[in-house]
């Protein structure tokens, strides 16, 4: 377990170096969250009463996304992973005795987390100074926030689980590219990234809700802004729970298979 | 004469290199395809839901984000090269482009086009199309002929956006994020017209990056809610190159070589 921490600290410690890319991000993402709530003020003023989720709910789920975009943005691929499947570089990574599967896990989260940790405060702090209904309204119980932070670990390894099996599809297909393409226009459409989930139509909505992809965001989003709460939210949480499980088991067996009958060509 | 044969060429070398991996070229085709799509379907989503916003219907927001997505596809393809900028500079391949008895901005444009977006453009014309024929508008030929301008004056200043990029990598070196606001921004969040983000918004956009220029003010023409003076606003917005090249220029007379 030690090697796994110590791995997911070099890589941490890492990502912490990109300050003045996280600083140009972070205005950016400060501008694209302005304009979603401005966008979601028009259509307020339209008709408030077809609002499926209250409007400070909705603010608080637009300004968490940009905080913690870095997080569980698919289409974040460490690119260097899946080219040493194809380059055979991988061996190199075979002979150590770590779990390879293990010591990629702990390279992606410390990645996504180190890139949020750089972002995500200013904008928060920002958004907390908004005035209402438009910026970041902490009006959570301790039981919900509770609730709130296991539901983001969970994204973290629903997201890991989901990106690490594509990285492990690499060692079956020759291009996972096509692959990448699709889940990750799936996922801005089913994950909430286009709209939030309450604002789809049915039936896509209950598609949504029951695909890995509305076990991301969408949850942790949701529960802090109050919109997801009692039975709902924990029905959720253990739904992600599910998918967490299923998606890293999914990742070991294809890692193990692909390992197995990985040929390195070359000198 | 001369210039214009020798850009169709690169054009066609662009295209054959794209075409030589073909599975990859549809596959970055269908990536871009998605994406805008999914920026359609959020719209459709919300106005199925709230039946119109600020007035708008679903024809009339279709017509509006055509308009962005057709003018940004266009100057993507063309005005590329600007994007690859950063890595001309820190390569030193400036240098290289200096010496060369052609024009720096059209040799720019020839190191790197993007075949890929026509998917984008393809999807911009049905809209266009279905816009047109939706009975948003009534057409007058005065009318036909400000949304020619809002589409081709929409690419002009797109393709000045991103010569802005390019020239701030002078200073930078480096490609700045900040400017994805104005063009990526202006391609997401032009598909509803600037007027329904409130009046500051709007005022930044007339004034500062005159988007809406292409976009909100001709729409008003369009849909006779304004003057038909202000079909002419397309024409305006192109004084927004002259700053633009004059900052690319002083850029250009700034330039050190990054060496070897």
């Amino acid at each position: 377990m030690k090697k796994y921490f110590s791995f997911f600290r070099m890589r941490l410690i890492a990502g912490l170096q990109y300050r003045t890319a996280a600083l140009a991000g972070l205005s950016t993402q400060l501008v694209w969250g302005c304009m979603e709530i401005l966008l979601y003020r028009a259509f307020w003023r339209e008709c408030p009463e077809r609002f499926p989720m209250g409007q400070e709910a909705l603010s608080s789920y637009i300004w968490l996304q940009q905080a913690l975009l870095t997080v569980f943005a698919l289409w974040y691929w460490e690119q260097d992973l899946i080219t040493s499947v194809r380059d055979g570089t991988i061996a190199y990574e075979l002979t150590r005795p770590v779990n390879l599967y293990g010591m990629w896990m702990a390279r992606t989260m410390a990645m996504r987390l180190s890139r949020a940790a750089l972002r995500c405060w200013p904008i928060l702090l920002i958004s907390v100074l908004i005035p209402s209904p438009y910026g970041l309204r902490i009006r959570i119980g301790l039981p919900a926030f509770l609730l709130f932070l296991i539901s983001l670990g969970l994204m973290l390894a629903v997201v890991c689980g989901f990106v690490l099996a594509v990285y492990a599809l690499s060692f079956h297909l020759v291009d996972t590219n096509g692959f990448r393409v699709l889940s990750v226009a799936a996922a801005d459409l089913l994950g909430g990234g286009v709209v939030p989930l309450p604002f789809l139509p049915e039936p896509l909505r209950t598609i949504a809700s029951v695909s890995p992809f509305g076990s991301m965001q969408n949850v942790p989003l949701r529960i802090f802004g109050g919109d997801l709460a009692g039975i709902d939210a924990i029905r959720a949480v253990e739904l992600q729970a599910v998918w967490a499980v299923t998606l890293i088991g999914l990742g070991i067996l294809l890692t193990r298979s692909g390992i197995r009958k990985a040929e390195i060509a070359g000198g | 004469m001369k210039t214009i044969k020798l850009y169709f060429r690169f054009l066609a070398v662009h295209l054959k290199t794209a075409m030589a991996y073909k599975g990859s070229f549809i596959l970055s085709c269908i990536g871009q395809l998605l994406i805008t799509t999914n920026v359609f379907l959020g719209v459709k989503f919300l106005l199925d839901r709230f039946g119109s916003v600020g007035g708008y219907r679903l024809p009339e927001l279709t017509l509006c984000y055509s308009v962005i997505l057709l003018s940004c596809s266009l100057a993507e393809c063309f005005g590329r090269g600007f994007d690859a900028f950063p890595r001309i500079l820190s390569g030193a391949q400036f240098d290289r482009i200096l010496v060369r008895p052609r024009g720096i901005i059209f040799q720019i444009l020839c190191q790197d086009m993007k075949p890929s977006v026509i998917s984008r453009a393809a999807q911009g014309v049905v809209m266009l199309v279905y816009g047109i024929t939706a009975g948003a508008v009534h057409w007058t030929i005065g009318k036909a002929l400000t949304l020619a301008a809002m589409v081709l004056c929409g690419s002009v200043l797109f393709f000045g956006l991103f010569l802005l990029y390019a020239a701030l990598c002078f200073f930078t070196m480096e490609g700045l994020e900040v400017m994805n606001i104005f063009t990526d921004g202006a391609r997401e969040y032009g598909k509803y017209p600037f007027g329904i983000y409130g009046k500051g918004v709007l005022w930044i956009t007339t004034l500062i990056v005159p988007l809406a220029l292409v976009q909100y003010w001709p729409l008003q023409y369009l849909l006779d809610r304004g003057p038909w003076q202000y079909g002419l606003l397309p024409m305006l917005s192109l004084l927004f190159l002259i700053p633009v090249c004059a900052f690319w220029k002083f850029g250009v007379a700034h330039y050190r070589s990054t060496g070897s």
